[in-house]
């Protein structure tokens, strides 16, 4: 990891332009995150959480500001990102082994056509779905769909991966499951993350940096370094340093829905 | 396939002549009141030649009329699946074109294009089939969840490739339903105009001819030809349903 930030994100503004008027989105929203850093955003439902991974994959530009991935302005897509969303949207009439290889058909590879076969069952094998490469995705439990889903965004090896609240729809046993898998498949293949989510547990078990956003329209509202704490297990979320910075993260969650006056954000 | 699934329907078939032989019988009703199917057979082995060549072209124009629609339907409906201004401006257009019972088009039709019997009959085929499809592929098109297309613009996928590669193939099972139900009307479309067309051709000519001579085994012996003919376009749809959608089925 270098201090360099890969993903720069400096006074972003961004007004939709709505049936029932203009609508503010984003106001004031400042992210960094470093290569190799795994960045957290949560925040108030609606708040536009989803809008700024939009910006980073380069699917839209903001009003105003700059967003800015390995020092270059993005003007559009490109295809170094990785997405993954909370609905998994596997192709229903591809096998899942072809599902992993749909974004080697679009972004161009130097890989032929049984190395790229062979990178995608490592993909599956690493997040554990071994022996389900020729099944359909309807045959997947939600959470197998997701971890192929990740192995998707995931076979063109883009620098950037955006996760989406992936894990929003599993239920807790599951999602812990995937937690491990996520840190497991950071190990093996190494990039550069944004997750947003509505799980705090998920937010500082999996990134190193929480990005809280007050809510719409969105500024960030209060940064949370999450300390290095090496190889994490499942117990660290019981230590009382995380308790810490749960319960940090909630009050600043209360802040950003208006709940709690912001005066006490200085205690 | 299996057997079974051939022997069953064909039992049910038997069960159901000879349950209308034995109404008439039982009735006692004469032939012009209700043929019974043993009064069938003499009809058809007479007319063999007519109901071949009058049952080909009943079947190649309803097809033509199906494929116009097939074209223009996926056409229309790509167009308004894509655009929410055209399907707002187009949508009430066609829902008042498709109430229009086709009964009171087809003789307009007829007067309109005297004598071209292949165009008017293909014309009506056309007509009264192509709005479930073009309905069905706009639906499909526009509720298209956008993490779909997001999945592939991320890349830089263009959207003829969006299109090819997700669009296209999600519509499919829609698509084939709504071919299921377009492919019974052009065969009604077809048959309608036959019969209303004065010196027309296909099996609804040979209706209306039996009808002309009070020959009513030959009305029923039609009618029968009819049933035989959808069946065998329906389950063509379902065949080909099976191999480029047969994915969607759940249940295999
Ligand atoms: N393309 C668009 N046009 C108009 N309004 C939009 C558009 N995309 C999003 N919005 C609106 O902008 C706001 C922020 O949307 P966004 O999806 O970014 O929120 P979010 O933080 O991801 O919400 P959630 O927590 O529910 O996922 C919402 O009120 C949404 O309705
Ligand atoms: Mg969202």
């Amino acid at each position: 990891m270098t201090d360099d930030p890969l993903i720069d994100i400096r006074g972003v503004r961004h007004t939709f332009r709505t049936a029932s008027g203009p609508l503010k989105v984003l106001d004031g929203l400042d992210l960094s995150v470093p290569e190799g850093g795994f960045v957290a955003v949560v925040g108030p439902s609606g708040c536009g959480k989803s809008t700024l991974t939009r910006l980073v994959a380069g699917l839209m530009i903001p009003d105003e500001g700059t967003v800015r991935v390995h020092g270059a302005p993005v003007t559009g897509p490109r295809s170094n990102v990785g997405m993954a969303f909370q609905n998994p949207v596997l192709l229903e009439w591809r096998s899942i082994l072809d599902n992993v290889l749909l974004p080697l058909e679009i972004v161009p590879t130097k890989l032929s056509k049984p190395e790229r076969e062979a990178r995608a069952r490592r993909l599956l094998a690493l997040v554990g779905l071994e022996g389900f490469e020729n099944k359909r995705p309807s045959e997947l439990s939600g959470g197998m769909k997701q971890r192929a889903s990740l192995c998707r965004a995931l076979i063109h090896q883009p620098e950037v991966l955006i996760l989406d609240e992936p894990f929003g729809a599993l239920d807790a046993f599951t999602r812990e499951d995937l937690w491990q898998t996520m840190h497991r498949v950071k190990e093996e293949e190494p990039f550069t993350g944004v997750l947003i989510t509505h799980d705090l547990r998920e937010s500082i078990f999996l990134a190193d940096r929480v990005v809280v956003l007050s809510g719409r329209p969105a500024r960030t509202q209060f940064t949370l370094e999450v300390p290095d704490t090496g190889r994490r297990t499942l117990d660290h979320l019981y230590t009382p340093e995380a308790a810490e910075m749960l319960n940090t993260l909630r009050h600043q969650i209360e802040i950003a829905q208006g709940r709690a006056p912001a005066a006490q954000a200085a205690e | 396939m299996s057997a079974r699934k051939i022997l069953v329907p064909l039992a049910a078939m038997v069960v159901f002549l000879a349950l209308w032989e034995l109404l008439v019988w039982v009735m006692g009703w004469p032939n012009y009141k209700m043929a019974s199917p043993s009064d069938l057979i003499p009809a058809f082995q007479r007319y063999w030649g007519l109901f071949l060549e009058m049952g080909w072209q009943t079947l190649w124009r309803t097809v033509v009329g199906l494929l116009l629609a097939v074209v223009f339907g996926v056409a229309l409906g790509m167009i308004m699946g894509f655009s929410r201004t055209m399907r707002d401006a187009l949508y009430p257009l066609l829902v008042g074109f498709n109430a229009v019972p086709k009964a009171t088009v087809v003789p307009i039709v007829a007067l309109m294009f005297v004598g071209w019997h292949d165009f008017n009959t293909v014309l009506i085929a056309f007509m009264i089939s192509f709005f479930p499809i073009a309905v069905s592929v706009s639906i499909g098109l526009s509720t298209l969840e956008p993490e779909y297309r997001d999945i592939l613009r991320s890349l830089g996928a263009s959207q003829a490739t969006i299109f090819w590669k997700i669009a296209l193939p999600k519509t499919l099972p829609e698509f084939f339903g709504a071919l299921k139900v377009s492919v019974t009307l052009a065969f009604i479309g077809t048959n309608l105009m036959e019969i209303v067309s004065p010196h027309g051709r296909g099996l609804g000519a040979l209706f209306d001819s039996g009808k002309t001579n009070s020959d009513y085994p030959l009305m029923f012996a039609v009618l029968i030809a009819l049933a035989f003919l959808g069946i065998v376009l329906y389950y063509i749809v379902v065949a080909l349903e099976r191999i480029f959608a047969g994915w969607a089925d759940r249940t295999v």
